[in-house]
């Protein structure tokens, strides 16, 4: 064996080595392995590959090339909607959102104050961006959290700074989402992090408590919880005292979310190893001490991941403040159509407002499927 | 090591302290802590009670279940009992319970099959076709269930009129008054017949039983199919034919402005059940997929390795294992399916929610039409955990 090639080795000493067939690597190796893999494989990919290109170009014609992207309005500010309703549905009517953006972004917030609700909105963007790096997963976010809300509070009712006041009842839109979302997390989460440790404690009434508030929130719908708030919350409080409904909503997300929170933290509790606690134990460390140093900065970064996922779900579950009547953006989106000019247009409003939710929530997930990679590295072989 | 050789100080317990009176001793800081803990909450739970109950003397609301016999006056366009608006209060709240778990037995079996098609085509090797689950699968789970359901109320009322109802097939409508389809006129030797095929099926059930434990004895394996197809299939078909083999099709028909006959799926429970359907089998689909993933590539081998076809592979090795994985999330969506039904209030389908939520603007019985909501859902959330628990435990791993 090895002489015969020594010897073909040595009798053509130029020869490079050559590549192998186009038909193994390559494009063409790549669609025969993923795409034409024998006659069933064919034949789906060439089923699959015809139903994309109808449906993409019918959502090109619908979304585009039918589309309508703005509609005169006449002298008593009533749109013309007639080139719209001549289409018949075979082309969208962008002129819907075109007309009514702003309202569906920011509500009845009064029009010229408008900046402050966008401004709000990038506020909020870059408190999320801010608690995503890593670089800031210490102390220090609790006082960004804290200065960035209060600046938001600020923002919203003015009052102060030489901006005029805009009560609650004229907030709407995006920031009514965000903000329900982001206060919800902000109080859901130290909240969640005592149930937890509660739900884990050795004190029997404590635990009971714990376990009670737990199972019987995750036991009921959010839309029981926000009936409750809206209906029965007022019975609750003295005569006299009135909480307005937008913090009474925020009460029962917030509750909600705690519950729903607290099974995470509790998952990653109790995936530290016990030599943890029998370590800090010996150490001495009282139960505070043990829990603040050496338990919650383990436990809380293993659960990063699926307190982002928890996260996004009640973002969009904010959206049914709309069964209780508050100015969310899902909300706006569909007072946007009850207009008689634009009634009948609701699918455009909804891929409007289902973009937005779509690009907040989409950005959430893939950043907690990236952490979920890079905090497992040390775990892959 | 015999028992000789252990320290005998060792096998007692530790002798029991006195509790001392002293803020060092861990016991009675408990003790402290508890009491403390509890004489609070109690304290905010009496607080809020004694103001609800002021309240309530305030406003001459009248606490108490009375109002359930009482006539409820309010229309329901769909009720699997029978229902009329002079009917109570408490028939009304039945219909709710009923068409909740309506929706979430339908929304739970057809998001089932649907999910696990998703979470299987996500692991093909097809490239198209796992890029269209995962699609799917991404942007479904990005957008509030809300949004969806109201998206597919939309696209239900945008439909034609009945005159104008889109036709596929002979007999079928689909028009903004819903679905319509043929239905064939129920007569006693239907009943026979599915009473037939349940009794079949047991027949089967038992039949692979003892055929399981002869081939445990002898080690030959029986066909079971033939008596399978002859006992589920064939004694219905004989039962039905034995008693005249009636066969009268209710054609739905267009008559003045609406349809008569045929059967009927109303816009709002078709939004409600598409919504649940296609925005849980999103999640289910993850769940299928990860079970799957989690069998080990290696216990594929072995079993074929053992001279196992493909489908024993599948139906011993692989799927006991894999459902080990599946079934506590696949619960945890179950209920949340179940519990997303409360949004149809927003479409108008009247589930328990709606209903409960009509009564109690017509009595002002809020505390009570709230506590009816939640213990609703608490005993169907119970349940379902319940069974799946007992299920969960019985193909659980057995381990030393």
């Amino acid at each position: 064996m090895s002489d015969v090639t020594l010897n073909a080795a040595t009798a053509n000493p130029e020869a490079t080595p050559r590549s192998a067939p186009l038909t193994a690597v390559g494009p063409i190796a790549w669609a025969r392995t993923n795409l034409f893999a024998g006659w069933l494989s064919t034949a789906v990919t060439l089923v699959c590959g015809y139903l994309i290109i109808r449906a993409v170009m019918g959502f090109v014609d619908w979304a585009f090339i039918n589309a309508i992207w703005s509609v005169p309005v006449n002298a008593n500010g009533v749109a013309q909607t007639q080139a719209c309703r001549d289409l018949a549905g075979s082309g969208a009517c962008w002129a819907v959102v075109t007309e009514k953006h702003r309202f569906m972004l920011f509500g009845t917030y009064p029009y010229e104050q408008h900046w402050r609700p966008a401004l709000v909105c990038i506020l909020f963007v870059a408190l999320y961006i801010v608690s995503a790096l890593k670089r800031f997963w210490n102390w220090t976010l609790i006082p960004i959290w804290a200065g960035t809300l209060t600046a938001i509070g600020v923002l919203m009712w003015g009052g102060v700074l030489g901006l005029p006041y805009v009560p609650q009842e004229r907030w709407g839109g995006l920031p009514i989402t965000l903000i329900l979302a982001t206060f919800g997390l902000a109080f859901a989460f130290p909240l969640s992090i005592l149930v937890a440790l509660g739900r884990r404690s050795n004190l029997p009434a404590i635990k009971v408590l714990c376990v009670l508030y737990v199972e019987l929130i995750r036991g009921v719908p959010l839309i029981s919880l926000l009936f409750m708030a809206s209906v029965m919350f007022p019975l609750f409080l003295p005569e006299g005292m009135n909480i307005d409904k937008l913090l009474r909503a925020q009460i029962a997300i917030i509750l909600f979310a705690g519950a729903y929170l607290a099974e995470v933290v509790r998952a990653g509790l109790q995936s530290l190893p016990k030599g943890q606690y029998e370590a800090a134990d010996a150490m001495g460390l009282s139960y505070w001490q043990k829990t603040g140093f050496i338990i919650l900065p383990q436990a809380l970064r293993t659960v990063i991941p699926p307190l982002v996922n928890t996260f996004i779900g009640f973002f969009k579950d904010t959206s049914l403040v709309l069964i209780i009547g508050i100015f969310d953006l899902l909300t706006a989106g569909k007072t946007a159509i009850v207009e008689p000019a634009w009634q009948g247009f609701g699918i455009e409003v909804y891929v409007f407002v289902g973009l937005i939710y779509l690009v907040f929530c989409f950005a959430m997930s893939k950043y907690s499927a990236g952490l979920e990679t890079d905090l497992n590295k040390h775990r892959r072989r | 090591m015999s028992d000789a050789s252990v320290d005998p100080r060792f096998r007692r317990k530790p002798p029991r302290r006195p509790l001392r009176l002293s803020w060092s001793d861990e016991r009675v800081r408990g003790i402290v802590y508890q009491v403390v803990v509890v004489a609070l909450i109690g304290s905010v739970i009496y607080w809020l009670w004694s103001n609800t109950v002021h309240n309530l003397e305030v406003r001459r609301i009248a606490t108490g279940f009375g109002f359930l016999q009482r006539e409820a006056g309010l229309p329901i366009a769909e009720h699997l009992i029978p229902y009329d608006p002079t009917d109570t209060y408490l028939r009304a709240l039945t219909v709710g319970v009923l068409n909740t778990l309506k929706v979430a037995v339908v929304g739970i079996v057809l998001a089932t099959i649907l999910g696990t098609i998703i979470g299987i085509a996500r692991l093909s090797k097809n490239f198209l076709v796992s890029k269209i689950a995962a699609f799917y699968v991404e942007v479904i789970r990005d957008l509030p269930l809300l949004l969806q359901l109201l998206f597919w109320y939309t696209i239900m009322q945008g439909l034609p009129g009945p005159r104008q109802a889109l036709n596929p097939v002979e007999g079928v409508f689909l028009s903004n008054r819903g679905l319509k389809l043929p239905w064939i006129i129920w007569e006693g030797a239907h009943t026979a017949a599915l009473l037939a095929c349940i009794a079949g099926i047991v027949l089967t059930w038992l039949y692979a039983r003892q055929a399981r434990a002869k081939q445990m004895a002898d080690g030959q394996p029986r066909k079971i199919w033939p008596l399978a197809i002859a006992l589920v299939i064939g004694l219905p078909i004989l039962t039905w034919q034995a008693m005249g083999g009636p066969w009268d099709v209710d054609w739905p028909a267009l008559r003045g402005f609406n349809f008569q006959g045929g059967t009927n799926m109303s816009p709002e429970f078709a939004a409600l059940l598409i919504g649940l359907v296609t925005y849980t089998a999103g999640f289910i689909a993850e769940v299928v997929r990860a079970g799957i993933l989690s069998v080990n590539s290696g216990q594929w081998e072995a079993a074929q390795a053992l001279g196992l076809r493909h489908g024993s592979v599948l139906r011993l090795i692989v799927m006991p294992q894999a459902l080990r994985v599946i079934i506590p999330p696949l619960t945890s969506n179950y209920l949340n399916l179940t519990k997303n039904s409360s949004l149809a209030v927003a479409i108008g389908y009247q589930d328990i929610v709606s209903i409960a939520n009509t009564t109690l603007n017509q009595t002002g019985q809020a505390i009570e039409g709230i506590a009816i909501i939640m213990a609703v859902y608490l005993t169907i959330s119970l349940s379902i955990s319940l069974f799946m628990n007992w299920y969960n435990a019985r193909i659980a791993l057995v381990e030393r």
